[in-house]
């Protein structure tokens, strides 16, 4: 008992490390990406326009209208991603659970594509609500599919499901978009990134985020409960009902607002969750947070990372993440048989 | 046994009548309609639409048998070698790992291929074959452990390979030029549009030597499908015969996807149905899956020039709407 407290605590304090100093290097790589670009600020600049913001002068200007919104929503599509995959690995105790694998991203990208084809001068708002919609189709089906076959939602099942329901929303999706011509548009929500990301974009979404955290820190005690499972949920007197609207809400709000900016950024709802598990333990009031704080890291790193590569060119966040996820996926499947 | 050959016999007729006659609506049915009986006139030397039948329509039919025989012949190898009703070659990351080198050649010899595309048709195959056969290296290779490789292992890793290499692809197609990107998004969608002889040359070897090398081995299938202490027992090496009869299927499914692009499900969806047809022994399944394979693509072929013409919908899209749902039915049933 003594050594399980000790334990304990040590995970507890290794979760506030990660919070505190994954934070600031939140900070700094986010202050980094803002400085590095086509013209390349010194630091002291950002600094000084935070501080004291001069319209007259270009670097001002630049930091404010393109590399701000840039770094902001890199930070926030990165922690709304990996704290939704926490969530639905949580709640389903499966952990390939994430928001790409599903069929979630998919789901959104299907829904912008019909939108892009069939609703002219479609606004961010509209756009957003597109996501929110597909993203909650996409997850639906591939649940509904995993829960409708003979010996139920198996890991492996949701994972083949969601791959299966992926194939095929794109391929639709894709037919949409070379038959409307918006292949252009649409070709920006495969790769995904947030280059050319303005206020605009980013205004609508950080309400949106901040709610779905919210209610995600809100229940995370009970997740904690639920990756238990079922059985001991209900035992131990929770209304896990209640627990599952509000965590799919979640993870639809935070999903759906960070596709409808990003575009479909793979494997950082799969990779982080499990490092954070790794790190910090089984107590989701400590994984959800630190998620959210890594997954913000991850993404502004990869967004760096993908200017960096072979400028002037940029090469998109999501190819990046997957080759930085693509490995841990398949320890993962290798680990099958223990951890499925 | 007796009952058996004769219900054989008839599948068999009934696919190559509805081959034929699918072969002739196709090439009636197109931007402008032609019909049958001048198509037949034109075949016999007679009619006068030499130009549209001949050097349009006829090479793409003859590429969608060649394609949709390919893939089917692939994922019967695979589903029979790796006993596992799921495994396709695009599921897998074959096709993209054979997609990606074929990107590579387009992207390192931009220059080159234009001037001279005839000597590119032949060598595409080749990057595709070391493409497939890289991915299929690394499945096997992260699939593996002691104990061998288990059917759910097989797809889990294949499906992390697959997200690899598409991510590649996306690194690779973004570099190239907006015209050369278009070029690039149509082709890896599946796309077999504009196809002259060339291509069907360049596919022909391939199809007509590995579809029998396949039939021929297939008695090895059956005995693999019992397991492997139960091959070895009967004396056959499991690992070589395993070995070649997933390289077979691998060159297969790189040569189709350097003539027709990533057309997944074809190789999941056609072994399955003339599974329902003829029964699991390997060496009727396998012609059978050919002939259904070679049937499906075409028609998904007719349908992608029919359903919103003059324009076109990539073939390889018709064909994963229609697979995927087929895939879920499977996957929910088993």
């Amino acid at each position: 008992m003594v050594l399980k407290e000790k334990s304990f605590s040590k995970k507890t304090i290794i979760a506030l490390i990660i919070l505190i100093l994954g934070s600031s290097f939140l900070i700094l790589s986010m202050a980094f990406s803002i400085a590095f670009g086509a013209a390349n600020i010194d630091l002291a600049t950002v600094w000084q326009s935070v501080t004291s913001f001069d319209a007259g002068r270009t670097e001002h200007q630049i930091i404010h209208r393109l590399r701000m919104p840039r770094a902001v929503a890199a930070a926030l599509v990165g922690a709304g991603l990996a704290v939704s995959g926490a969530i639905m690995q949580g709640m389903t105790r499966n952990p390939l659970a994430s928001p790409s694998i599903m069929g979630v991203t998919a789901g959104a990208t299907f829904m912008i594509a019909l939108a892009l084809a069939f609703v002219t001068s479609l606004s961010s708002l509209g756009l957003m609500l597109a996501a929110f919609i597909g993203a909650g189709v996409g997850a639906g089906l591939v649940f509904g599919i995993g829960s409708l076959s003979r010996n139920g939602l198996t890991p492996v099942k949701l994972a083949l499901a969601g791959s299966a329901i992926t194939a095929l929303l794109s391929s639709i999706s894709s037919a949409i978009a070379i038959q409307f011509d918006v292949a252009k548009d649409l070709s920006f929500w495969y790769a995904g990134g947030v280059a050319g990301i303005q206020w605009a974009n980013v205004t609508p979404i950080i309400p949106v985020v901040l709610i779905g955290l919210i209610i995600a820190f809100m229940i995370s005690s009970s997740i904690t409960v639920m990756s238990l499972g079922d059985d001991v949920a209900t035992g131990l007197g929770q209304r896990t009902g209640l627990v599952k609207i509000l965590g799919i809400l979640a993870v639809l709000l935070l999903t759906g607002a960070a596709v409808s900016i990003s575009g479909t950024i793979g494997f950082v709802g799969l990779v982080i969750p499990h490092i954070t598990r790794f790190l910090v333990g089984t107590d989701y009031r400590w994984i959800l947070p630190c998620s959210a704080v890594l997954g913000g890291l991850l993404l502004v790193l990869a967004d760096i990372a993908g200017r960096m590569v072979n400028p002037p060119f940029e090469t998109p966040v999501g190819a990046i993440t997957a080759l930085i996820g693509v490995p841990f996926f398949l320890y993962l499947a290798r680990r099958e048989g223990r951890g499925l | 046994m007796q009952k058996k050959i004769i219900r054989v016999k008839w599948v068999g007729s009934f696919l190559i009548i509805a081959i034929l006659i699918t072969f002739f609506a196709s090439l009636s049915i197109g931007s402008s309609f032609i019909s049958p009986v001048d198509v037949f006139k034109t075949l016999t030397g007679t009619g006068e639409f030499d130009l549209i039948i001949f050097d349009f329509r006829l090479p793409r039919i003859v590429i969608a048998l060649l394609i949709g025989a390919g893939m089917a012949v692939s994922g019967a190898i695979l589903q029979s070698a790796t006993q596992n009703g799921l495994a396709d070659p695009g599921i897998l990351g074959i096709n993209s790992g054979a997609g990606f080198a074929v990107i590579l050649y387009i992207f390192f010899t931009q220059g080159i291929s234009v001037s001279s595309p005839i000597l590119s048709v032949f060598i595409m195959p080749l990057f595709a074959l070391a493409g497939a056969l890289t991915a299929a290296s690394l499945i096997y290779l992260f699939a593996w452990k002691k104990s061998g490789v288990t059917p759910i292992r097989l797809i889990l890793v294949g499906i992390g390979i697959n997200a690899a290499f598409s991510a590649l692809i996306i690194i690779f197609q973004l570099k190239m030029d907006p015209r050369t990107f278009t070029q690039a998004t149509v082709w890896l969608s599946g796309n077999i549009s504009g196809v002259d002889w060339i291509y069907v040359l360049s596919l022909l070897p391939w199809v007509s030597v590995f579809i029998p090398l396949a039939i021929f081995k297939s008695r090895y299938l059956n005995i693999l499908g019992l397991g492997d202490a139960a091959s070895i027992g009967l004396g056959v090496n499991v690992n070589r015969e395993r070995k070649f009869l997933l390289f077979i299927s691998v060159a297969l499914a790189g040569s189709c996807v350097a003539a027709g692009g990533g057309i997944a499900f074809l190789g999941l969806v056609a072994p399955q149905l003339a599974k329902k047809l003829v029964g699991p022994r390997n060496e009727i399944l396998i012609p059978t899956s050919a002939l259904v394979g070679a049937l499906l693509l075409l028609l998904s072929d007719m349908v992608s020039r029919a359903l919103i013409a003059p324009a076109e919908i990539p073939v390889g899209l018709v064909v994963s709407a229609l697979g995927a749902p087929y895939f879920i039915y499977l996957l929910i049933k088993s």
